[in-house]
């Protein structure tokens, strides 16, 4: 087994594969450990939503480089990972709510971003013909979609692996330490070396940067998703709700997805996660208001990932305060997916070259130490 | 019955899931002592699959159904007359560790809470994956035998009878005695299984097992043309099921017309929601199935969550009865001990047990399904819910399917309304083979509620009802 690498990562997640792939990309040996296998927590389990809509301000130009990469996702992987562009709408409730994706859009104008469109009452029943009739408009990103998360992430960690990356998987960290400028980490297997270490750690990455003394207060989560039975195909883009929890996708196959937000119970040293059915009640609810479609459906499964937030919802992204080499990339939770081609190619960039064009400051790890 | 704390009619001291054998005599016992005992089943009548049902069944000559399926009267008037609260209909879709039930009944649903839970959810038939499995006129002949039980209905047509185990001899016989003709059994039980089985042979001529069994198949010997030795099967037709190829001994392929085929190669624990509730599962390297992980009594790891019966490995009737009393038993000692001692010991629940396991060793080892018909190949369809292959399966290996879990995230296998219960031993076995490690390695799907189907309507009326009460709450 080989023990060294140009770059360890941490965690087999969308991110870490992503990072990997892109540093194997531009002739670095990365090596990835992952504790269970790519993408078995958050990553592969997600909605899938391919989303630059209703996005954090600092997370815009991230989301549209990312969108880049997916619209060319068989270039970079060798696999379509099941991606389809029908757009993602985020459909207004309310004549007050319209009035403040009004505002939004016309804020994101003037920094220069058109991927946000206000949509009104017709156009929001021409794209989504089974909304209610009671919801004034929306908004549309029109080259928006979903993908299928478990074979994106596997798809990039197989694209790294061809290119030249080590993905170790079933394989525990236990802890790091520098000696003479190279980054020593134990694992459940023995000690690996490498000069740069990337925390892609996902809901654990909080502990591996409390060990460097940078601590940030993640919340672990779960986020709870259902999905139907088959119904007629009725819905070609993923529906947003803002005011109330829903996010809603139906597959190819006329299985409904549906999600958005609802949580669960999480119990990351067990890796474990409980269903909270009164909450999914809730989700149903919705559904059945929103969807008169929908009246006839059954519900098949239900599951939740395990992922983790910061406080203030946007990730964790660049190099430790206090360790030399070491690069966080963390706290994606309930909107990495999209984010993970992107970030990856940023990280690769980052960590070959030491700097991005990208706008990286306001993930800066530094923000908790300020706090 | 004892009173429920605040006339609280969601809960109960004793839930228990199914009413089989174990379901029943676990019933019986608790709520005989005075436990306020729920009992949930998802058919229109008790008994579970072995006696169903027993109690309204139009089959009324009574040497067609036999004698150990009429033993179950019995168990239903002890169960009934026991004080227990019996919900017929009711499917459970949901249980926690905190012992909080999810049921449907009616087409609506509610939670439960109980201080202890039973699950005796019984057995499924093993899936047995043979090309054409799927046509119309392919069944399991534990679907004909439901027919014949509930409904006094035979299949009309040409019937062959296929694969190994007593259950398939036991159908043959009792359909022959219900007047339907049977044009072939083909028996796949593997020669070098009687190899095998020679070492029980003398613990097995001592159990209840050995004269009802051979008894039997000189019945349907004496009837029906038994073709030994089967090494190959093929359901083949147009749309529907028309005739069967198959091979046996020297190896030529033969061609039975045929309109019904009743496919059984023996039961595996029904482990679905125990597995959903969060109870450890080990490998079962001679039944070749998934078993939860019990003390002697039952009880699980997670507190106050027993399993009972086939559900807890195949035991049969018999073992399923003693199973549920000694469960039932070890409820009345962790509630009201003072009761327990009034009760029958659990001696004699436990010599009861080791009666009806005598011959087990042996039936195991004989019925074991042969690889062939475990492991499917080519296009030979896996998952029926999602029209999954057999070399899809082995080609999601390739691709980093390290067991079911990603297999099922590749390929959608096992995420149908089934929920797995007709693909996931195919799957797990599949793997095992391609990647060269044991079932126990490669694991099982990651099993998650509900358990059953539910409609959006009950949900969404769930949270209907939140929120009325919320609202009466705050006013």
């Amino acid at each position: 087994m080989r023990r060294t690498a140009d770059v360890i990562v941490i965690g087999g997640g969308i991110h870490g594969c992503s990072t990997a792939l892109h540093l194997a990309m531009r002739g670095l040996k990365p090596m990835v450990i992952e504790k269970d296998y790519a993408g078995a927590h958050a990553s592969g389990v997600n909605a899938g939503g391919v989303r630059q809509l209703a996005r954090h301000l600092a997370e815009v130009p991230l989301s549209v480089a990312s969108m880049e990469l997916w619209e060319r996702i068989r270039d970079l992987v060798d696999d379509d990972c099941g991606f389809e562009s029908h757009g993602q709408v985020l459909v207004a409730e309310s004549e007050a709510e319209l009035d403040q994706f009004r505002a939004r859009v016309r804020d994101l104008r003037l920094r220069g971003y058109t991927h946000e469109e206000l949509i009104d009452r017709s156009e929001l029943k021409r794209l989504v013909p089974a909304v209610s009739n009671d919801c004034p408009g929306g908004v549309v990103s029109r080259r928006d979609g979903a993908a299928d998360p478990f074979r994106t992430t596997q798809a990039f960690r197989r694209r790294a692996v061809a290119l030249g990356a080590t993905v170790l998987e079933g394989v525990r960290v236990i802890g790091l330490e520098r000696q003479a400028g190279i980054w020593r980490v134990s694992s459940s297997v023995g000690t690996f070396e490498a000069p740069v270490v990337v925390n892609a750690a996902g809901a654990w990455a909080d502990r591996i940067a409390a060990s460097l003394g940078e601590p940030v207060p993640l919340e672990v989560m779960a986020l709870m998703l259902m999905i139907t039975g088959r119904v007629p195909l009725f819905i070609a883009p993923v529906v947003i709700l803002r005011g109330r929890k829903l996010s809603f996708k139906q597959l190819a196959n006329g299985t409904v997805l549906i999600g958005g937000g609802h949580q669960g119970r999480a119990d990351r040293d067990t890796n474990t996660t409980e269903i909270d059915w009164r909450k999914l009640a809730v989700s149903a609810l919705t559904v059945w208001e929103v969807f008169p479609a929908m009246h006839g459906a059954n519900i098949v499964r239900a599951w939740a990932g395990i992922e983790a937030r910061p406080p203030d919802d946007i990730p964790v992204i660049g190099p430790s305060r206090t360790a030399e080499g070491v690069y966080h990339q963390f706290g994606f939770c309930g909107h990495g997916f999209q984010l993970g081609p992107g970030v990856g190619a940023l990280m690769g960039e980052l960590i070959a070259t030491g700097k991005s064009n990208l706008p990286i400051e306001p993930f800066s790890i530094a923000r908790f130490a300020r706090a | 019955m004892t009173e429920r704390a605040g006339g609280d009619d969601t809960a109960y001291d004793v839930a228990i899931v199914g009413a089989g054998p174990a379901g029943l005599a676990a019933a019986a016992t608790t709520a005989g002592a005075g436990l306020t005992t729920l009992l949930l089943d998802e058919n229109p009548a008790p008994g579970g699959q072995v006696w169903r049902a027993v109690t309204t069944t139009p089959v009324q000559e009574r040497s067609i159904l036999g004698d150990d399926y009429w033993a179950g009267a019995a168990v239903v008037a002890e169960a009934k007359a026991s004080g227990a609260e019996i919900v017929q209909g009711a499917t459970v879709w949901s249980l926690d560790a905190t012992r909080e039930l999810a049921l449907s009944c009616g087409g609506a649903s509610r939670f439960i809470k109980a201080r202890r839970v039973i699950l005796a959810t019984g057995a499924l038939e093993r899936p047995f994956p043979i090309p054409g499995w799927t046509l119309p006129g392919v069944m399991t002949a534990g679907a004909l035998q439901t027919l014949l039980k509930a409904s006094a209905l035979v299949p009309e047509g040409r019937l062959v009878l296929a694969g190994t185990g007593p259950l398939l001899w036991l159908l043959a016989a009792q359909l022959l005695r219900a007047g339907a003709p049977i044009e072939a059994l083909l028996d796949t039980t593997p020669a070098a299984n009687y190899l095998r089985a020679l070492p029980h042979v003398a613990a097995f001529a001592l159990s209840p097992y050995c004269a009802k069994g051979l008894a039997l198949r000189r019945e349907v010997a004496r009837q029906v043309r038994v073709v030994r030795g089967v090494t190959q099967l093929c359901a083949e037709g147009q749309g529907e099921l028309t005739r069967i190829a198959y091979v046996a001994g020297a190896g030529v392929k033969r061609r039975i017309n045929a309109d019904v085929l009743a496919l059984h190669q023996g039961v595996v624990p029904n482990v679905n929601l125990a597995m959903a509730a969060g109870i450890q599962h080990r490998w079962h390297s001679i039944q070749l199935c998934w078993v939860p992980v019990l003390d002697a009594a039952g009880n699980s790891p997670i507190a106050g969550i027993a399993v009972a019966g086939d559900g807890a490995g195949i035991g049969g009737a018999l073992a399923a009865e003693a199973r549920g009393r000694l469960a039932g038993l070890a409820a009345v000692e962790a509630i009201a001990p003072e009761r327990a001692a009034r009760l029958a010991g659990r001696q004699l629940f436990a010599a009861a047990l080791a009666r009806a396991e005598r011959g087990r060793a042996l039936l195991d080892q004989l019925f074991a399904p042969p690889r062939w018909s475990r492991l499917p190949e080519g296009d030979t369809i896996v998952c029926r819910c999602e029209e999954v292959t057999a070399a899809q399966i082995v080609e999601a290996v390739g691709m980093g399917a390290i067991g079911p879990n990603q297999a099922k995230a590749f390929l959608r296998c096992g995420m149908g309304p089934c929920q797995g219960r007709l693909c996931g031993l195919t799957v797990t076995e599949l793997i095992s083979r391609a990647r060269g490690v044991a079932p126990a390695e490669v694991g099982y799907y990651r099993l998650r509620p509900p358990v059953k189907p539910i409609t959006l309507a009950e949900l969404a009326a769930m949270a209907h009802t939140q929120r009325a009460v919320a609202a009466v709450v705050r006013q």
